[in-house]
C-alpha cells in the first residue's frame, strides 16, 4: 500500500516537473489505437484471416461438439465397423465402428486445450525467466546457463526423457514439451530486454526511483508484447504439434482417448484397409497448425511493417 | 580463429557437463527398479543385493555421478543393463541407418528449400511466390508422422513402390528421407526466401546488375552468397537433431535406428543406454553447430572470428 503511495507521488512529479514528462510520455505503452491498428493491418491480410478461420471453425466445431457430433463418442457398433466415408459416417468409422466425425470433434478440445494450456504455462514462466535474465546481470548467466543445457538437446528428445521419468500421459506430455519450450521463450524476452534496457525511457523511469518491478512489469513488458505474442501463436501450433507426436509415440494421451495423434497411432495398424482412420486425424492436426502459423505470419508483419 | 575456436570448445564443455548432470539427474529420476526387471518376479534378497553391488547402484548417488562421468571422459558410456552389450556398441551398431537418413534427407530438404526459396524471392508477390510460401508453411504445419502414414499409403500400399517398413538397403530409406525432408525443405525455403528478399533489395545486387551481369548469375553469385548465412544456420540445426535420430520418422518405418533405440531403452528403463544416447546427441548436436559456425567464414569472409 505505501509502496503504491509513494509511486503516484512519484508520478504527478512527473506530471510537474519538465525533464520527466518527455520520459513519462515516452513511457507510455502503446496507446489503444495502436492495437486497433494493429488488427486493421491483420484483418486486410488475406492469408492471415485464412489462418483465422480454420481456427474459428475448430474452436467452434470442438466447443459445440456435444450439439454437432452425429454419434456419442464411444458408441461402438461391430456391425459398421472400419466402414469408408459416406453418408452414414461422413469420415468413416474405426475398428470399433465408432464415427471418425464425431471424435475428431471431442478429440479436438483435448487438442486445442492441450496447445492453450502449454502455451500460457511456458510463455508464463519463459516470460518471467527471459525478463530476469534481461533486467539483472547477476543471475543472467545462471539462467542463460540452465537455457543452454536445456537447448543442448534436441527438443523432442528432452521431451521424451522428461516423459520416461514423469510416466505417460497426456498432462505429463504436457509438462514435458512445457520444459522443452521455455528456453525458446527465455531466449526471445531476454534479446528484447537488453536491447531496450539501456533506452533513455528506460533510464529516466530508473532515475525517478520507480522499483524495479515497476519498470518491468510497467514500462518494459508492453514494450516488448509484440515479439511475445507472435512466438505465443507460433508456439501453439508447435506445441499441438509435439503433443499430437507424443500421443503418437504412446507417450502422451492414451487410447482410447479421441486425440488426433492417438487416433492416428491406432489407424496405422488399418492404414492397408481404413485409410480414413489415420489420414482424416492427421489432416485435423495439420489444419489447425497451419491455421495457427498462418496468424502468426500475418501478426508478424501487422506488428512489424515495413 | 584459434582463440576463438579454444573459446567455443570450452564452452561447449561446460555445457556438455551441465547436459551430463542433467541425463544423470533425469535417470535418476525414472521410477521402476532395473534390478528387479533384471531378476524377475520373484529375486531373493542376496540376489538383489549382489546385483546392485555388481550395478553400482548401492553407491550414494554423487559417487555413481562421478563415476558415470569418469568413466565417460575414458570414452565409456556403460554397459545395457538389458542386452549386457556397451552402449557404444549399441550406438554403432544403430546410428549408420540414423547418418544415412539424417544426410539423404537434409540433402533433399537443402537442394528443394534452397531452390523453391530463392524462385520465390525472385517472383515475390506472383503466384508461384504465393504457391511456395503456401506450401511450404503446409510443409511445416503437417505432423511428420501423418506425412509417413500418407506416403507409406500412397506409395507402399497403392503403388507397391515402396517397403512398408524395415531397413533393406537404400531403397528403404526413401520414403523416411521424403517424410523428413519436407519438414525441413518448409523451413528453408521460408528462411532462404526472407533472407534473399534482404539481399535483393541491397544496393550491390543493383550494381552487379547495371554493369550487365546476367541477372540469373547476379542471383546466384551475389545474392545467394550473402544470403545463405541465416539460411546454414537453420540447415545446421536441422542436421544435428536429425543426427540424435528421428525418433518419429524411425519408429513408423520400424527403422532401428538411434531414434527408435532411445525410445525401446526408455520402454525397458534401460538406464544407461538412455544416459548414452541423450549425451552423444547432445555432443553431435553442439559440434554441428559449432561446425556451421565456422562455415559462415568461408561463406562471408567479413565474419572472422577473434
Amino acid at each position: 500500500m505505501n509502496g503504491n503511495a509513494s509511486q503516484l507521488e512519484i508520478a504527478d512529479e512527473s506530471r510537474t516537473s519538465s525533464p520527466s514528462r518527455v520520459a513519462e510520455n515516452q513511457v507510455a505503452p502503446p496507446p489503444v489505437s495502436y492495437w486497433l491498428q494493429v488488427l486493421k493491418r491483420l484483418a486486410r491480410n488475406k492469408t492471415a484471416m485464412f489462418g483465422a478461420v480454420i481456427l474459428l471453425v475448430f474452436t467452434i466445431g470442438c466447443a459445440s461438439a456435444p450439439l454437432i457430433a452425429p454419434y456419442p463418442i464411444d458408441e461402438m457398433n461391430f456391425k459398421d465397423r472400419l466402414m469408408a466415408p459416406g453418408s452414414a459416417h461422413l469420415l468413416g468409422t474405426d475398428d470399433f465402428g465408432r464415427d471418425i466425425f464425431s471424435r475428431l470433434l471431442y478429440g479436438g478440445r483435448i487438442s486445442l486445450l492441450t496447445g492453450l494450456v502449454t502455451v500460457t504455462v511456458a510463455s508464463l514462466i519463459g516470460v518471467t525467466l527471459g525478463v530476469i535474465a534481461g533486467y539483472y546481470r547477476k543471475v543472467e548467466l545462471y539462467i542463460m546457463q540452465v537455457m543452454d543445457i536445456l537447448l543442448a538437446l534436441p527438443a523432442l528428445l528432452l521431451a521424451i526423457a522428461i516423459i520416461a521419468v514423469l510416466g505417460p500421459g497426456l498432462t505429463n506430455a504436457m509438462i514435458a514439451i512445457v520444459i522443452a519450450v521455455i528456453p525458446s521463450y527465455v531466449r526471445v524476452v531476454r534479446a528484447q530486454v537488453l536491447s531496450i534496457r539501456e533506452k533513455e525511457y528506460i533510464e529516466a523511469v530508473r532515475a525517478l526511483g520507480i522499483r524495479d518491478r515497476v519498470i518491468l512489469v510497467k514500462h518494459i513488458l508492453p514494450n516488448i508484447l509484440s515479439p511475445i505474442i507472435v512466438l505465443m501463436t507460433l508456439q501453439f501450433g508447435t506445441s499441438i504439434l509435439a503433443a499430437a507426436a507424443l500421443s503418437f509415440l504412446g507417450l502422451g494421451a492414451q487410447p482410447p482417448a479421441p486425440e488426433w495423434g492417438a487416433m492416428v497411432y491406432v489407424g496405422k495398424a488399418f492404414l492397408g484397409q481404413a485409410w480414413w482412420m489415420s489420414i482424416f486425424p492427421g489432416l485435423a492436426i495439420m489444419l489447425v497448425v497451419l491455421g495457427f502459423n498462418l496468424l502468426g505470419d500475418g501478426l508478424r508483419d501487422a506488428l512489424d511493417p515495413k | 580463429m584459434h582463440r576463438y575456436l579454444f573459446r567455443r570448445l570450452l564452452s561447449l564443455l561446460g555445457t556438455l557437463l551441465g547436459v551430463t548432470i542433467l541425463i544423470f539427474l533425469l535417470v535418476q529420476l525414472i521410477p521402476g527398479d532395473p534390478v528387479q526387471y533384471l531378476l524377475g518376479d520373484y529375486p531373493t534378497e542376496e540376489a538383489i543385493a549382489a546385483m546392485n553391488a555388481q550395478l553400482g547402484l548401492d553407491q550414494p548417488w554423487i559417487m555413481r555421478y562421478f563415476s558415470f562421468l569418469g568413466k565417460l571422459l575414458q570414452g565409456d558410456l556403460g554397459t545395457s543393463y538389458i542386452t549386457g552389450i556397451t552402449v557404444w556398441q549399441e550406438i554403432e551398431d544403430r546410428f549408420p541407418i540414423t547418418l544415412q537418413l539424417a544426410l539423404y534427407s537434409i540433402i533433399l530438404a537443402t537442394v528443394i528449400g534452397i531452390v523453391v526459396g530463392m524462385i520465390a524471392a525472385v517472383k515475390q508477390n506472383t503466384w508461384v511466390d504465393r504457391l511456395v510460401v503456401f506450401f511450404s508453411l503446409l510443409g511445416i504445419s503437417a505432423p511428420g508422422f501423418w506425412i509417413a502414414l500418407f506416403l507409406i499409403w500412397i506409395f507402399a500400399y497403392q503403388l507397391s513402390i515402396f517397403p512398408i517398413s524395415g531397413y533393406d538397403g537404400f531403397y528403404s530409406l526413401v520414403l523416411p528421407s521424403i517424410t523428413l525432408a519436407l519438414g525441413g525443405a518448409g523451413m528453408i525455403a521460408r528462411m532462404t526466401r526472407s533472407s534473399m528478399l534482404d539481399v535483393i533489395k541491397q544496393e550491390y545486387m543493383r550494381t552487379a546488375q547495371a554493369k550487365g551481369a546476367p541477372r540469373t548469375s547476379v542471383i546466384l553469385m551475389h545474392g545467394l552468397q550473402n544470403a545463405i548465412i541465416p539460411v546454414m544456420t537453420l540447415i545446421g540445426l536441422e542436421f544435428g537433431s536429425l543426427l540424435a535420430g528421428a525418433i518419429v520418422t524411425e519408429t513408423v518405418f520400424s527403422l532401428q535406428g538411434l531414434g527408435s533405440l532411445a525410445i525401446e531403452a526408455i520402454g525397458k528403463r534401460d538406464l544407461p543406454t538412455i544416459q548414452g544416447i541423450v549425451f552423444f546427441a547432445a555432443v553431435l548436436f553442439a559440434l554441428t553447430n559449432l561446425l556451421v559456425d565456422l562455415l559462415y567464414t568461408l561463406f562471408d569472409p567479413r565474419i572472422k572470428y577473434e
